[in-house]
């Protein structure tokens, strides 16, 4: 008889799909792409296959695949789509920073040196940090619990770049003499997300349900509002102090989703919305850089009669001349751009060298990569997981749209990079990190519920039958 | 909170589409616009990408294509003998453009002209890289030189044509630039210096500079006197009193020291150049018929294009003594060399004004000729009959007048030497002119117009015999010599 409930009970042993060989085979074309770029970067540059092409071809496979077992292993029921978009970006962003580091004006620059295999180590070390997370985050909820602690960290990786000196134009850097610099704008993204759930999660009833009703809204109560404000006061600060529109633009944008999320009061969006619209008046207002960036984009051909940079309009004009098909891997001449060509202007080369199509390519993935998030979110069964994997996943959309935006001219100009392919090594390790958070929240949500301990009470019942 | 997550994946979904939106926008909708900005340099880039195509006189090219180690223009234009046949091509510069025939003919030059498609599609898919092609012109080389040459180090220019087709035979000007100098992308020092130049060296004299016509222009004058009737004949005694008042002044029209002008026909008058005959010509005609003539032969047209663009050439309205000055090309009227070469050749064609023209073809790379110009008849300034007397007594001019130092041993030579004066009160030093033609054994096979910028010991009308009449011998000669 017990075997019986027990039978009806758990799942069957064939068990629900875990899309493991799916990921596989997709991996597989996201190694196999970026190998024909690469081989298709050297034909058209020096008319032969390029001689790292062996190495290139096994690091990106080899990468993928410990990451694929990693999955396997510790995260079995995951979105089988996550890690292979994520490579297919890594793997693409690696070969046109590769291309790049041939163009013959980024060459005769001064400061000039190959990006590509800084790049590629960058890679392999985000993919270990992706495995890292796999493994010693035995599960998400856990991060539930160094809340506050993530505020302090977030606060500091924010506010530390002010005291280092500005380059390009922007405070966003911590500089290690001897190391290198590092953004730390892109890890705070993750660690803010993380403050944010836990924090929203426990006040989310207060928050919503405590409010007054004026003209349709649900109008919070004052003391409710400060935390709000607090992020909102905190964004603007960067804005003045490290002069950097899009992290604080992200930041702020990420704050009102997940806040919006949480209550499911609209009025936040309606308050994000002013709130941020009058932040972007007073800082257009008072701050030269904005200016700058907003005039930028508002006439970007401006920049040859007065002597500005061109950039945008350089961005533009690759774009344009690469049409609905492109010139070809290796065949544009995105280095005009000059300066950022392969980090924050890295979509320009793609519309030049793969044209409308390859554009149009990239941002599905993008998107996909977002909605698979925003789909672990749906599917997470616990509401900081929930919280965490929707602004993960919505930081990442608008941190796409402020870049991409930027680059094409559809809104100013901010410094952020291209998450996955841009060149950078803070940006690559924080979005793999990123995505291992995903696949980890979307392997708990897939997991099929474990199986009832078997009940006391079902021999009880039929004591009690009749 | 699932329908705030549902919410938000459906605005990031906004968020994507609106990129896409602008990207289709900005590669599909602006694509051809961007791509061709101002701005872009991968016009540049492409347009020195592959060796330009050449411009060919007499079957020799006179420009070539290098190589350069420059990242951005891998070709860079060359010239063969450039300060000769700078007013011919012009200057094709990575920095600071092109003009005349370089510019004119550039999408053939660079291979994207319309008519080249075919060829570009082909080598598209064989894999070859774009060609330009070439533009074969009605020079000759051999007439360019003696011009050059006979030009030397004075300041001046030399047009020559085919009286009977128009084609043009040689286009000097000195002082000359090489456009090799200006081609490449790190000139400018050299496009400073040739800009900067007093000297103007480029400045294409030939068609771009106007000077006072001076004694030649009484070429035209007579015209003007047998075509309205005013005298039948050349040899009649003209109603020409000496001394001459302009009219409505009390000033008498002087002419060169003490030559037999009193009365003279029209072949003495222009044998010895008489000022107060041909001045009072154009008194008699009135400024409207003295117009109407010089129009026919080519004058007050802003759109001579050869096809490079001559500078216009004038004869304005004006009041009756400034016309009757005109009519010895001292007023307010105007010439290019080669107008004065138009003038010339219409009287050695028999009246008829052929356009002046200089691409004969237009070669696509594979030598398919993809245009051939073909002779036009500009005007008909002269009737066959008046011209054949204007030949006669230019004739004379050569033969025993002002022009014997363009006499050729056994050809026909006809001509007339001028000398302008200019400047305030004539201070400025005179130009020399001449114009003339010579006959071969089937019509007139070149004419010329010499102009050149006098020095100081030339203030007589002799200057032109003198200085350029040598110039337009040499360049007959050469013409005649390849004639044979």
């Amino acid at each position: 008889m017990s075997s019986n409930t027990t039978n009806t009970t758990t799942i069957s042993t064939a068990g629900p799909p875990s899309r493991r060989n799916t990921e596989l085979a997709l991996l597989a074309f996201s190694v196999l792409i970026p190998c024909f770029a690469y081989a298709n970067v050297g034909l058209a540059l020096d008319g032969e296959m390029p001689s790292g092409m062996l190495g290139y071809g096994l690091g990106l496979g080899l990468l993928a695949g410990v990451g694929h077992v990693v999955v396997r292993k510790f995260a079995r029921y995951a979105d089988p789509l996550l890690l292979p978009l994520a490579t297919l970006l890594n793997g693409i962003g690696l070969v046109i920073i590769w291309r790049l580091d041939q163009a013959p004006r980024l060459m005769a620059k001064k400061f000039f040196h190959p990006s590509a295999p800084n790049q590629l180590l960058f890679s392999a070390l985000g993919i270990a940090l992706f495995v890292a997370v796999l493994i010693f985050l035995k599960d998400h909820r856990i991060l539930q619990r160094y809340t506050y602690i993530s505020m302090v960290v977030a606060l500091i990786l924010l506010v530390a770049p002010m005291f280092f000196p500005a380059k390009f134009g922007a405070r966003i850097w911590i500089t290690i003499p001897g190391l290198g610099s590092l953004q730390p704008g892109e890890f705070a993204k993750i660690i803010l997300a993380i403050f944010f759930a836990g924090y929203l999660m426990v006040k989310r009833d207060a928050l919503a349900l405590a409010s007054r009703r004026f003209m349709g809204l649900y109008l919070p109560r004052g003391r409710d509002l400060g935390p709000i404000l607090v992020v909102w006061a905190v964004s603007i600060l960067i804005l003045v102090f490290e002069t950097d529109l899009g992290t604080s633009l992200l930041f702020f944008g990420m704050f009102v989703v997940m806040l919006y999320v949480a209550t499911e009061r609209t009025s936040w969006i309606v308050f994000g919305l002013l709130m941020s619209a009058g932040g972007a008046v007073f800082v257009n207002t008072f701050e030269p850089h904005v200016q700058q960036r907003v005039d930028a984009w508002l006439h970007p051909f401006d920049a040859f009669k007065d002597g500005s940079s061109d950039q945008i309009a350089q961005a533009l004009m690759a774009f344009g001349s690469g049409g609905v098909f492109g010139t070809g891997w290796g065949q544009g001449h995105s280095d005009l751009i000059g300066f950022a060509a392969n980090s924050d202007f890295i979509l320009a080369t793609v519309g030049e060298e793969l044209g409308l199509a390859g554009v149009m390519a990239i941002l599905l993935i993008y998107g996909l990569i977002v909605e698979r998030g925003l789909r672990t979110a749906l599917a997470a069964r616990d509401p900081f997981g929930k919280l965490l994997a929707c602004g993960l996943s919505a930081a990442f959309g608008i941190q796409v749209f402020v870049v991409a935006g930027g680059v094409m001219g559809l809104i100013p100009l901010t410094g952020m990079t291209m998450p996955f392919m841009a060149q950078g090594g803070s940006s690559v390790l924080a979005n793999w990190a990123l995505v291992a958070i995903l696949v980890k929240i979307s392997d708990t949500a897939r997991r099929p519920a474990p199986a009832p301990a078997p009940s006391p009470d079902a021999e009880m019942t039929q004591v009690v039958r009749p | 909170m699932n329908k705030p997550v549902r919410r938000i994946a459906i605005f990031c979904g906004l968020l994507v589409l609106a990129l896409m939106m602008r990207d289709n926008w900005i590669q599909f909708v602006q694509a051809e616009e961007l791509k061709t900005h101002e701005n872009n340099r991968r016009v540049l880039i492409a347009r020195y990408s592959q060796p330009r195509g050449n411009i060919i006189v007499d079957g020799q090219t006179v420009t070539g294509s290098k190589e350069t180690d420059n990242t951005d223009f891998k070709y860079k234009r060359t010239y063969k003998n450039g300060e000769m046949w700078a007013p011919v091509t012009g200057y094709a510069s990575q920095v600071y453009g092109a003009n005349q025939l370089e510019k004119l003919d550039d999408p053939v030059l660079t291979g994207d002209d319309d008519r080249l498609f075919f060829n570009r599609t082909v080598d598209m898919i064989t894999g070859k890289g774009k060609k330009g092609g070439d533009v074969i012109t009605t020079l000759n080389a051999k007439a360019q030189e003696a011009a050059f040459k006979g030009l030397g180090n004075k300041r001046g220019a030399v047009a020559a044509l085919d009286p009977r087709t128009g084609k043009i035979l040689a286009l000097a000007s000195t002082p000359s630039y090489d456009p090799s100098r200006i081609a490449g992308s790190d000139d400018e020092k050299a496009w400073k210096e040739l800009t900067s130049d007093k000297n103007q060296p480029m400045l294409n004299r030939a068609l771009k500079q106007t000077y006072p016509p001076g004694s030649t222009f009484k070429v035209v004058t007579a015209a003007a006197a047998l075509q309205n009737g005013l005298y039948k004949d050349v040899d009649s005694k003209t109603d020409s009193p000496l001394p001459w008042t302009l009219p409505d002044t009390r000033v008498q029209l002087q002419n060169e020291g003490n030559i037999p002008c009193k009365e003279a026909s029209l072949r003495v008058a222009l044998q010895y150049s008489c000022n107060t005959v041909f001045g009072k010509v154009s008194a008699d005609l009135g400024n409207k018929k003295m117009m109407d003539q010089a129009e026919k032969f080519g004058f007050n047209n802003p759109k001579l294009d050869t096809p490079v663009r001559a500078a216009e050439s004038v004869y304005p309205k004006d009041n009756r003594p400034q016309n009757a000055m005109a009519g010895i090309g001292q007023a307010s009227n105007r010439a290019t060399p080669l107008q004065m070469a138009m003038v010339a050749a219409a009287v050695a064609n028999n009246g008829k004004l052929m356009e002046p023209y200089m691409v004969d073809k237009l070669r696509a790379p594979n030598l398919n000729v993809i245009e051939t110009h073909t002779p036009k008849q500009l005007n008909q300034p002269l009737s066959s009959e008046n011209a054949q007397k204007l030949q006669s007594i230019m004739e004379t001019v050569v033969e025993k007048g002002t022009g014997t130092n363009a006499q050729i041993d056994g050809v026909t030579v006809g001509g007339k030497t001028g000398t302008a004066q200019h400047g305030v009160d004539n201070s400025g030093n005179p130009y020399a002119w001449f114009i003339s033609y010579a006959k071969g054994k089937d019509g007139s096979p070149v004419a010329v117009a010499v102009v050149i910028e006098g020095s100081e010991t030339t203030r007589d009308d002799i200057a032109g015999g003198k200085l350029a009449a040598p110039v337009a011998k040499g360049v007959m000669e050469a013409v005649l010599k390849t004639e044979k």
